[in-house]
């Protein structure tokens, strides 16, 4: 009977699910083919052997890095600004992210909820990088800009998330408290706030290691750190500085995943 | 009253961690050179305040609008063919990494040396691919083949390659591998093996993740614009450099629209793989 009951059910089924693959396959392919027919580029020259020795060429000219030390002391610097840059970066970006979730989460009543959702879904949908573009305008060349680009998208990162902790967060504890007189702040600080902060911890930690990597490449738009130096000197054509500057980032974005891998696996643990 | 004599239990501790926490704090802000005042001086203020106040209205002539959608498109563009080129690198390295097609494991308990080897050098090639930020290696690309989209497709397919390839790796890992390998010890070839054994019960997985990161590639074809990659990215630098706040409003809404719309299209796409 049962079996009598889904066979119909699995025939009909199957026509519309095939359709549906076929129609999103056809809408893939054509995307993909007119993306190929709008693209400019020669895509023989791309495979050519012209192209690859341009390559090899340049890969070639970072050899051997620049080792000097009075150079070595500079990428040093610009190593530590990086972090500084990201450390603060998401800091800020923490305090500002918790103080958006409040209104976002409907704490502080509906009409709040919607602009501020509205809020964190632009800090967050311009990247870093677009950020540091607008504020070097505003702050001048220097980390000060990459800084606050950094703090802006990630507080509309971090504050979607800690929104979502905090609606999905038990709101007993809390109520509890504010029954027996409370204050409404430490009512929250003591009630709700300790129940989030594992996965503040652990999500603020997961962007600061995002926001290593982004603070790298920031001074492209001339927002200080090692990204800055990169575009300096490969504007410039020094390409053995260049390389010193790319094993650093390498370096530093490999200590950065270690670190934090066994972090993880030591919180996990 | 009772409130006056009641203590937090772990008041010691929290202190000693927020005097830790200003401690690191301050250096931190020295290296950063953080200093909001700045944004307060009078010279910026007027620079920021003229910028500004050519935001509204937002540029809408039609010979700007014509330029914004192709400028989009082109976004759009690059992210899909560099994602296509990506996959192009990562399907056949993820198939050669993948253990459970490996004919030599067959009647033995490890893999030989050698193959072992070979999947270690391809891991460790992927890693070098994606950890070298998509926007540096578009700044290397521009350079070797010059400006233009040609430059954003290589960036994205190499980053997306080394990123995709490790996923799929995993995925190929974390799947029943018992289908394949009954495949290969009853004679199928491993192309054979891998359709009718891998494939059906990674398919999801697979598309699902290279949707998601054909979204990321989106963002991230509009941030290579910056460094002369084509697209959107390279008209919104050309307004700032220009102090174009309308053009650049305009831009601004284009892009979180754009990144909406990507991400609504992968969200919908990835319930129906579900």
């Amino acid at each position: 009977m049962n079996t009598a009951a889904t066979a119909p059910d699995s025939t009909q089924a199957k026509p519309s699910s095939r359709t549906r693959a076929w129609l999103i396959g056809i809408g893939i392919l054509a995307l993909l083919i007119s993306s190929f027919g709008s693209l400019t580029g020669d895509w023989s020259g791309l495979f050519s052997l012209d192209a690859a020795r341009r390559m090899i060429d340049l890969f070639a000219g970072f050899f051997p890095p620049a080792t000097d030390t009075p150079y070595l002391k500079k990428i040093a610097f610009a190593t530590i600004e990086t972090l500084a840059i990201s450390w603060l970066g998401t800091l800020l970006a923490l305090f500002a992210g918790i103080l958006l979730a409040l209104p976002a989460a409907g704490y502080l009543g509906p009409l709040a909820r919607a602009p501020t959702r509205f809020l964190l879904n632009v800090l967050r949908a311009i990247p870093e990088l677009v950020w540091a573009a607008l504020l070097v305008i505003a702050a001048g060349l220097g980390p000060f800009p990459g800084t606050l680009a950094l703090a802006l998208h990630t507080s509309g990162v971090l504050g979607r998330l800690f929104a979502e902790s905090l609606e999905n967060a038990s709101p007993e504890p809390m109520a509890a408290l504010r029954r027996n007189g409370t204050a409404a702040v430490p009512a929250f600080c003591y009630g709700t706030l300790p129940l989030i902060v594992p996965q503040l911890v652990s999500y603020t930690l997961y962007r600061w290691e995002n926001n290593i990597r982004a603070a790298s490449v920031l001074g492209v738009a001339g927002a200080g750190g090692l990204g800055q130096m990169l575009y300096f000197h490969l504007s410039l054509l020094q390409y053995p500085e260049t390389g010193t500057i790319l094993l650093a980032m390498i370096l530093l974005v490999a200590l950065v995943d270690a670190l934090s891998n066994r972090l993880r696996n030591r919180l996990l643990a | 009253m009772t409130a006056n004599h009641w203590r937090d239990p772990a008041w010691n501790g929290r202190l000693a961690l927020f005097v830790l926490f200003l401690l690191i704090l301050f250096p931190t802000g020295y290296f950063a050179e953080f200093n909001p005042f700045v944004l307060l001086d009078k010279n910026s203020l007027r620079t920021s305040g003229h910028f500004l106040a050519t935001f509204l209205p937002p540029a809408h002539s039609s010979e700007f609008l014509t330029l914004a959608a192709t400028a989009t498109w082109k976004t759009v563009a690059i992210a899909t063919v560099g994602i296509f080129f990506a996959l192009i690198i990562a399907v056949p390295l993820a198939l050669l990494a993948n253990q459970a097609l490996s004919i030599s494991i067959i009647g033995r308990d490890r893999l030989c040396t050698l193959c072992q080897t070979g999947r270690y050098a391809i891991r460790w090639l992927l890693i070098a691919l994606r950890s070298i930020p998509e926007l540096v290696w578009a700044l290397l690309f521009v350079r070797a083949v010059g400006l233009g989209d040609t430059a954003g497709v290589m960036a994205i397919a190499l980053t997306y390659g080394g990123m995709l390839g490790k996923v799929f790796i995993e995925i190929f890992e974390s799947s029943e591998a018992e289908a394949t390998r009954a495949l290969l010890r009853n004679g199928a070839g491993r192309i054979q093996a891998f359709f009718y054994g891998t494939l059906p019960t990674c398919l999801p997985e697979l598309v699902s993740y290279t949707v998601y990161r054909w979204e990321c590639a989106i963002r991230a074809s509009v941030i290579m614009g910056f460094v002369g990659a084509g697209g959107l990215g390279q008209q919104m630098e050309l307004s700032m450099r220009m102090l174009a706040g309308s053009e650049v409003f305009s831009f601004l809404a284009i892009f979180v629209a754009l990144v909406w719309v990507a991400d609504f299209i992968s969200r919908e796409l990835r319930k129906i793989l579900d």
